[in-house]
C-alpha cells in the first residue's frame, strides 16, 4: 500500500494501546491473546489491555491499515482455529517508528530542560 | 460465561460477530488462572466496565464513520438533500407551532395555585349562562360545603390621574377572598383582608406589575403610596408579580369591594363572575351535584326570579369557548396531515434513493458489510436529514408563533403568546426522532432485505413487486391528507366569507371610535354629562370632514352587555317568562353616524329630558316581537325600572357579531337618567364619520377633550370596521394557516405522484420500447402511464373525502352554517385532485412518450 508522509502524520500521536499493540506485532504475528501477554509481559505487569480495548483498537487499525489479518497459521499442533493472527504492515512500521521518534524528540527536549535526569 | 455472551449484545453485532468469539475465550483464559472468590470477583468488575465502556466507544465510532459517509453522500446530491430538509422541517415547524399553541392552551396548568381545583360558577337560566348577583352570591356562599373558598369579581375601567396623562385602565373589583385563592404572593406589600372588607373599606388597590412600571416607574416606596382613581383616593396595598393575570391579561389593578357595593339585595341583579376552590377531595362532579341540590332550593325561596335557574361550575382552565377550542384543534390535525404527508414524502424519496443506490449497496454488501451495518446508516442518514429539518423546523415554528397568538382566547389568564421552552424543543425533538425513524426505517429494510448479489449483473431496472406497492401506498395516503386539508381548509374559508359577508345592521367604513368615560364621581348628575357630551360632540362636528358624531353607552360587537328584561305595558311576566332587549343611552345623532337605518318615527333628541314623556328608540325586531301587525309608535314598556314610549324604529343590529343572534335592541335618550342612576350606562363611547383620514382627526378630538376637561384620558381608540373584523380575526388566521398547509399537501402530493411515475417509466422503459416496436401507438403509451396516475390519485381521493366528511361533521359549529358536505367545496378540491394528477403525471407521461424503441434496448445491452 503506498501511503505518503502526511498519512503517517495524521495518525500521530498514537493512543497508548495502539503503539502497544504495534510493538508487540513488530516482531511476529499474533493473535489477540498473545498481544495482551506480551504487552503486559513487556510493561512488566503495569499494562494490561482489556478485551475490549484490544479488539477496539484492532477494529480501528485494520480499517486504518496498520495491521492485517494474515492466513499464515502456526503449526497445527500450537493452533486454535478460532484464533486470528495480525501482522504489522510496512504503513503501520512506518507510523510506529514515527510515533517513536516524535516521543525521542520530547524527551529530548525535556531533557534540555534539564527535567528528566540521566543520559541521552 | 453466558452472562458474558449476553453483555457482549451492548457491542455493534458486527463487532460482535467479528470478535466476540476472541473475547469468550481471552475471558475464559483469564477466569482459569484467577483463584480466589474475591479475585475472580474482581475479574467480573472488571470485565463488565470494559464491556460498558468499550461498547459506549464502538457503537461511537460506528456513529462517526457513517456521519462522515453520509455527510459525504448527502453533499453529493444537494438537490435531494436539500428537498427532504425543506419537507421535514415544514411538517415539524407546523406541528411544533400547532403544538406550542395548543399545549398553552389546553394542556398546561394556569399558574396559580391548585389550579386544577379552581371553578367559575354562573347563572344557569334555561339555554344559556349567566353572572351572579351579589345576594345569589351570597346565597352559594353560606349553604355550599363543597368549596373551601368562594369569591367574587367584576370588571370596571377606571380614570387613574395625576401620573403624567390621564390613564384609562382595566381593573377588577374584588371580593377579599377572590385574590388569596389563586396562591400567588405579590412582590410587594400585601394582598387584601377581611377585616379591610368589614370595615367598608374601598381604598386598598393592589396594583399589577405592569401598570407598577409603567404609571409608577417601579418605585418601591409605592406601597401605602395614595393614588386618584375616578377621582376617589385609593392606597396602594401591593404590587403583583409580573406573570400574574387575573382574571385576563389587561387587568391593571384591583380594587376591594366594601361591604356596602356587597350588600345588594337584588336577586336579579346579576354582574358578578364567581370563582371558588374545590375542597381537597371532593371532585367537581360533587360540587356540581351539591350546586345543583342548592339551586333546587333557591327556586323554591325566589320562585318568581330563579325558576329553572340553575348553575354552571366550570375549571377556571376551560373557560374559553368551544369555538376557540375547534378552531384550535382543527389546526393541530391539519398539521399532522402535513407531518403525515412529509413523511410519505419523504418515504418515497428516499425508497427511490436506495433503490437507485441498490448497486452502492450491492458492492459495500460483497465487501463485507453486514445487513446491520446498512440498516444502520441508512437510519443514521435519515435521522440526520430528520435533524437537520427538525432544527429548521423549530426555526419556522418559531416565527411561526406570533402569527398564531390570535388563536389564543382572550378569557384566559394567561400571557398573549406561547413562548418557544424546554417542554415545546423536547416535543419537537420527540418529533424529529420519531419521523427520522418512520421514513427512514421502511426504505432501511428494504434497501437491506432484498440486495442479493444476483443484482449486480443486472440492469438494476424493476423495483420489485412489493416495494413498488409500498410507494404507492405511500402516494395514496398522501393524496388522501391532502383531499382532507383541501376541503376543511374549503369548508372553514367559505365560512369565514359567509360570515364576513354578513350585514352587520350598520355600515362600518370611515367610522373612528373612541373612549371618554367619565368618571363618576365628578359627573354623577345628568346635567353635568350633558354639558360635557354637547361640548364635545359641538367641537368634533365642527372638524372639516367630519359629517357626524354621537356619544353612545357602548359599540356594538366590542360590548355586548346591558341587556335588561323588557315587560309590555299591560303584561305581568316572572324573570323566566321576559325576555331581554339589550339597552344603550344615546345622544342624537348615533343613527346617522353609524349608518344605521331609521324605518320611522324620530331619533331621540336633546329635548327628551327627565320632566318629558320618557322615550325609546326600538330596533325592528323588538318592534315586531312585541306588537306584530300593529303601529309601534306610541307604545309603552317597562324597562330598566321605567315605562318608556316608542318614539322610533331603526334597523336590527347584530350586537354579538355576525355569527351568534343578537337580542333586540331599545335605544334611550341620554338627559333621561336620573342623578345618581344607571352611571354604568352612561354614554362613554365617540363615534365619529368622518371623511379625512383618522390620523389627522384623532389629534383635533385630543386638543378639544382637553379643552373641555384636561383631567379626561381618552382610550380604546379603533376603527368601526376593526371592531368587526376583529370578530373573525381568530378564523382568518387560522383559515389562512389552513390555506398554506393545504398547498404545501398539494404540492407535495404532486411530486409525489411525480416521483412514482417518474420512477415506473425509467424502470419501465424496456417494456415500454418492446410495446412500441410491436406497434402500440404513443396515445396507447400515454395513457398507460396517465392511467397509473388516475389510479393512484382516485384510490387516494375516495378515503380522503370520507375522512373530510368526518372532520367536517366534527367541526360543524365553526361552519357557520356551511354543510359539511359542501357540493362547491367538494367540487373544488375534487377539480384540484384533476389537477393535481395532471401536474403530477405531466412529465413522466412525455418522457414515457418520447421513448425511442431503439434506446430503450440499447441502455438494456
Amino acid at each position: 500500500m503506498a501511503y505518503t508522509d502526511s498519512d503517517i502524520d495524521a495518525l500521530l500521536p498514537l493512543p497508548a494501546a495502539t503503539f502497544h499493540i504495534l510493538l508487540a506485532l513488530a516482531k511476529e504475528d499474533r493473535h489477540g491473546y498473545a498481544v495482551i501477554q506480551d504487552v503486559e509481559q513487556r510493561t512488566s505487569g503495569e499494562i494490561r489491555l482489556s478485551a475490549g480495548t484490544l479488539y477496539r483498537s484492532i477494529q480501528r487499525m485494520l480499517d486504518q491499515g496498520l495491521l492485517r489479518e494474515t492466513r499464515d497459521r502456526p503449526a497445527p499442533e500450537f493452533d486454535d482455529e478460532r484464533r486470528r493472527y495480525y501482522r504489522i504492515t510496512p504503513f503501520g512500521e512506518a507510523v510506529a517508528g514515527a510515533e517513536a521518534r516524535r516521543m525521542a524528540d520530547l524527551v529530548r527536549m525535556a531533557r534540555a530542560q534539564g527535567l528528566v535526569l540521566g543520559k541521552a | 460465561m453466558r452472562f458474558y455472551s449476553a453483555l457482549l449484545h451492548l457491542y455493534p453485532s458486527s463487532f460482535r460477530a467479528e470478535y466476540g468469539g476472541e473475547m469468550r475465550a481471552i475471558l475464559g483464559v483469564r477466569l482459569r488462572q484467577t483463584t480466589g472468590k474475591l479475585s475472580r470477583l474482581m475479574v467480573w468488575a472488571e470485565t463488565i466496565a470494559d464491556v460498558v465502556v468499550n461498547a459506549v466507544a464502538a457503537h461511537w465510532d460506528i456513529l462517526r464513520q457513517d456521519l462522515r459517509y453520509t455527510a459525504r453522500t448527502l453533499a453529493r446530491s444537494p438537490g435531494f438533500t436539500l428537498t427532504a430538509i425543506l419537507v421535514t422541517a415544514l411538517g415539524i415547524g407546523a406541528n411544533t407551532a400547532a403544538f406550542s399553541v395548543a399545549d398553552f392552551v389546553f394542556l398546561r396548568p394556569l399558574p396559580y395555585a391548585d389550579a386544577d381545583r379552581l371553578v367559575k360558577l354562573w347563572e344557569r337560566p334555561p339555554g344559556y349562562r349567566n353572572e351572579v348577583s351579589p345576594a345569589l352570591f351570597r346565597e352559594w356562599k353560606t349553604s355550599s360545603k363543597s368549596f373551601e373558598a368562594m369569591g367574587a369579581y367584576f370588571g370596571m375601567a377606571v380614570n387613574l390621574v395625576g401620573q403624567g396623562d390621564p390613564q384609562r385602565l382595566e381593573s377588577s373589583a374584588v371580593t377579599a377572598d377572590l385574590l388569596p385563592m389563586l396562591g400567588v404572593q405579590p412582590i410587594l406589600g400585601r394582598l387584601f383582608n377581611a377585616a379591610e372588607e368589614r370595615e367598608n373599606n374601598t381604598g386598598p388597590v393592589v396594583l399589577s406589575y405592569g401598570v407598577w412600571q409603567s404609571q409608577f416607574g417601579g418605585d418601591k416606596g409605592i406601597i401605602g403610596r395614595s393614588i386618584i382613581l375616578d377621582g376617589n383616593p385609593r392606597v396602594v396595598v401591593g404590587v403583583m408579580p409580573m406573570d400574574f393575570r387575573f382574571p385576563n391579561r389587561d387587568v391593571a389593578l384591583w380594587r376591594l369591594m366594601g361591604t356596602d357595593e356587597q350588600s345588594d339585595d337584588d336577586i336579579g341583579n346579576t354582574y358578578w363572575e364567581v370563582l371558588a376552590k374545590v375542597r381537597q377531595g371532593v371532585t367537581v362532579e360533587q360540587a356540581r351535584a351539591e350546586m345543583d341540590l342548592i339551586a333546587r332550593r333557591l327556586e323554591q325561596k325566589y320562585p318568581n326570579d330563579l325558576q329553572d335557574m340553575g348553575v354552571y361550575v366550570y375549571q377556571l382552565h376551560d373557560e374559553f369557548s368551544n369555538q376557540s377550542r375547534l378552531l384550535l384543534l382543527a389546526l393541530c390535525g391539519a398539521a399532522a396531515c402535513v407531518l403525515l404527508i412529509a413523511c410519505a414524502n419523504l418515504a418515497n424519496l428516499l425508497l427511490a434513493r436506495a433503490l437507485t443506490r441498490r448497486k452502492e449497496m450491492l458492492v459495500r454488501t460483497a465487501l463485507g458489510a453486514g445487513r446491520e451495518r446498512l440498516v444502520r446508516q441508512s437510519m443514521t442518514e435519515s435521522l440526520v436529514l430528520a435533524a437537520a429539518g427538525g432544527t429548521l423546523g423549530v426555526v419556522v415554528a418559531f416565527l411561526a408563533v406570533p402569527l398564531l397568538t390570535r388563536l389564543v382566547p382572550m378569557t384566559l389568564p394567561i400571557a398573549e403568546s406561547p413562548s418557544i421552552d424546554p417542554r415545546v424543543l423536547l416535543f419537537a425533538g420527540l418529533l424529529t426522532a420519531i419521523t427520522g425513524i418512520c421514513f427512514g426505517v421502511l426504505p432501511a429494510w428494504r434497501s437491506a432485505g432484498q440486495l442479493d448479489l444476483g443484482g449486480l449483473g443486472d440492469g438494476a431496472r424493476s423495483g420489485g413487486g412489493r416495494r413498488q406497492r409500498a410507494r404507492s401506498a405511500l402516494v395514496i395516503a398522501e393524496v388522501s391528507a391532502t383531499v382532507v386539508l383541501l376541503i376543511s381548509a374549503g369548508l372553514l374559508m367559505r365560512a369565514l366569507l359567509r360570515l364576513q359577508r354578513v350585514d352587520p345592521g350598520f355600515k362600518a367604513e370611515r367610522v373612528l371610535t373612541l373612549r371618554t368615560a367619565l368618571p363618576m364621581s365628578r359627573y354623577d348628575s345628568t346635567a353635568r354629562r350633558a354639558a360635557y357630551y354637547r361640548d364635545v360632540l359641538a367641537g368634533v362636528r365642527g372638524i372639516p370632514g367630519v359629517s357626524s358624531a354621537a356619544y353612545i353607552t357602548s359599540l356594538p360587537i366590542a360590548a355586548t352587555g346591558g341587556v335588561w328584561p323588557v315587560v309590555p305595558e299591560g303584561r305581568s311576566l316572572t324573570r323566566a317568562e321576559t325576555e331581554n332587549a339589550s339597552s344603550r343611552f344615546a345622544t342624537p345623532g348615533y343613527f346617522a353616524s353609524l349608518g344605521i337605518p331609521l324605518r320611522r318615527g324620530r331619533d331621540v333628541s336633546d329635548t327628551d329630558e327627565t320632566d318629558q314623556p320618557w322615550v325609546a328608540v326600538v330596533s325592528e325586531s323588538f318592534a315586531k316581537h312585541y306588537w306584530p301587525n300593529e303601529d309601534p309608535l306610541g307604545k309603552r314598556f317597562k324597562f330598566l325600572s321605567d315605562v318608556r314610549t316608542v318614539v322610533g324604529v331603526v334597523g336590527d343590529v347584530r350586537m354579538r357579531g355576525p355569527e351568534q343572534p343578537s337580542e333586540p335592541q331599545v335605544y334611550l335618550a341620554y338627559k333621561q337618567i336620573r342623578d345618581g342612576q344607571s352611571l354604568f350606562y352612561a354614554p362613554r363611547d365617540l363615534v365619529i364619520r368622518s371623511s379625512v383620514p383618522a390620523a389627522t382627526v384623532i389629534p383635533v378630538v385630543r386638543r378639544i377633550v382637553r379643552q373641555v376637561d384636561p383631567q379626561q384620558p381618552i382610550s380604546n381608540i379603533k376603527m368601526m370596521s376593526t371592531i368587526v373584523s376583529d370578530v373573525t380575526a381568530a378564523r382568518s388566521v387560522q383559515v389562512r394557516v389552513l390555506i398554506a398547509f393545504a398547498a404545501v399537501a398539494f404540492l407535495l402530493a404532486a411530486i409525489g405522484i411525480h416521483g412514482l411515475l417518474s420512477f415506473t417509466v425509467s424502470s419501465r422503459q424496456h417494456e415500454i420500447g418492446v410495446r412500441m416496436a410491436l406497434g402500440a401507438q404513443r396515445g396507447d403509451i400515454v395513457r398507460l402511464v396517465m392511467w397509473q396516475g388516475v389510479v393512484l390519485a382516485a384510490v387516494g381521493v375516495l378515503p380522503g373525502l370520507a375522512i373530510a366528511y368526518a372532520a367536517g361533521r366534527a367541526m360543524q359549529s365553526l361552519l357557520a352554517g356551511v354543510e359539511p358536505g359542501d357540493a362547491v367545496t367538494f367540487a373544488a378540491a375534487g377539480l384540484l385532485c384533476v389537477v393535481m394528477t395532471l401536474v403530477g403525471s405531466l412529465l413522466p407521461t412525455m418522457r414515457a412518450a418520447r421513448v425511442d424503441p431503439a434506446t430503450a434496448f440499447r441502455a438494456d445491452a
